[in-house]
């Protein structure tokens, strides 16, 4: 018998995995084929006029059906991030680094991604960024396709200008 | 841009998500856990006698904390509940038609969930079951495969 047998069980492995079929529906779709040609879209709500990003067909406030198709900026401002010290499947990014939440240029909802390049604790609310997208060969209908934003040098967005976004 | 034309631009992928946790069982499910290994079964004794399996940390009815008293139950037991699932999907224990069944086992007080193994005529509240342990055993409830009828052999 050996040791690991002869030491009392002090944990169990209780994974859970749920497989899923997804259908992104119209709007995120668009969005994704977007995606694929390295453009972000979004919709505008034909009554509050807020331009969601990625685009889910729907205004959630207003409780109407989004449209209207605009394009959205790959810069934009941090409104917030977490520095995330342990690893992740599926995530090839290297430890550690900064989830955030992005504030696109033309959208009014933040865009969920991670920074590279630069010192995390550089990492701070209004800093501008901008999307670091593979290789044209490689772009792809999936929001792999946005490896990661970058810090573009901009002056910081103070934050007045982001406060009704938080 | 008709409907018909944006229908079938529509994107479809399969999704998974995947938890893989490791729980740690504290010092009392620890001794369960370590005792299946050596395909035994202990429950924990409360300080007004009763023996839970599987052994809690605190007695249900009175939230006291279990005395340091572990006793093997078992192996055999009684169905006391019991529900059959007819077409097991593909993560549930057994690919075949099995049970699902509260089980006091002998010596205890309370009643283990676990997989019985059987036919669903033969099942029936009161029946008497016995593990069937896994070749190997690695220190989890899975060491049981499943219970089967004590009659079935």
């Amino acid at each position: 018998m050996s040791d690991a047998e002869r030491k009392p069980v002090r944990s169990i492995q209780t994974p859970m995995r749920l497989t899923y079929h997804y259908t992104a529906g119209i709007a995120t779709s668009r969005f994704l084929h977007g995606i694929a040609e390295g453009r972000i879209l979004g919709q505008r709500c034909p009554v509050c006029t807020k331009v969601y990003v990625p685009p889910r067909g729907s205004c959630p406030r207003c409780a109407v059906a989004t449209e209207e198709e605009v394009h959205v900026s790959d810069r934009g401002t941090i409104l917030t991030f977490a520095i995330v010290r342990v690893p992740s499947e599926n995530l090839d990014v290297p430890l550690p680094f900064a989830c955030v939440h992005v504030l696109l240029d033309g959208a009014d909802v933040p865009f969920f991604s991670v920074v590279q390049g630069c010192p995390l604790d550089e990492v701070r609310i209004g800093m501008r960024v901008a999307a670091a997208w593979v290789e044209p060969d490689r772009l792809a209908p999936t929001l792999q396709s946005i490896r990661w934003f970058e810090p573009t040098g901009e002056p910081d967005v103070p934050f007045d200008q982001l406060r009704e976004h938080l | 841009m008709s409907q018909q034309t944006q229908a079938a631009d529509i994107l479809s992928a399969p999704h998974v998500l995947e938890y893989p946790y490791r729980r740690s069982v504290g010092p009392v499910l620890s001794r369960f856990f370590t005792a299946l290994r050596e395909r035994k079964i202990v429950g924990v004794e409360t300080s007004a006698g009763r023996v839970l399996c599987p052994p809690a940390e605190a007695d249900p009815e009175t939230g006291a904390a279990v005395s340091d008293r572990f006793v093997e139950v078992g192996p055999g037991g009684v169905i006391e509940s019991w529900t059959f699932v007819a077409k097991p999907r593909d993560k549930q224990p057994l690919a075949r038609p099995f049970a699902y069944a509260l089980i006091r086992l002998d010596g205890a007080d309370t009643a283990l969930l676990h997989v019985v193994d059987a036919d669903p005529a033969r099942l029936r509240t009161g029946a008497r079951v016995r593990p069937r342990w896994r070749a190997e055993t690695v220190g989890e409830i899975g060491d049981i495969e499943c219970f089967e009828l004590e009659t079935s052999r």
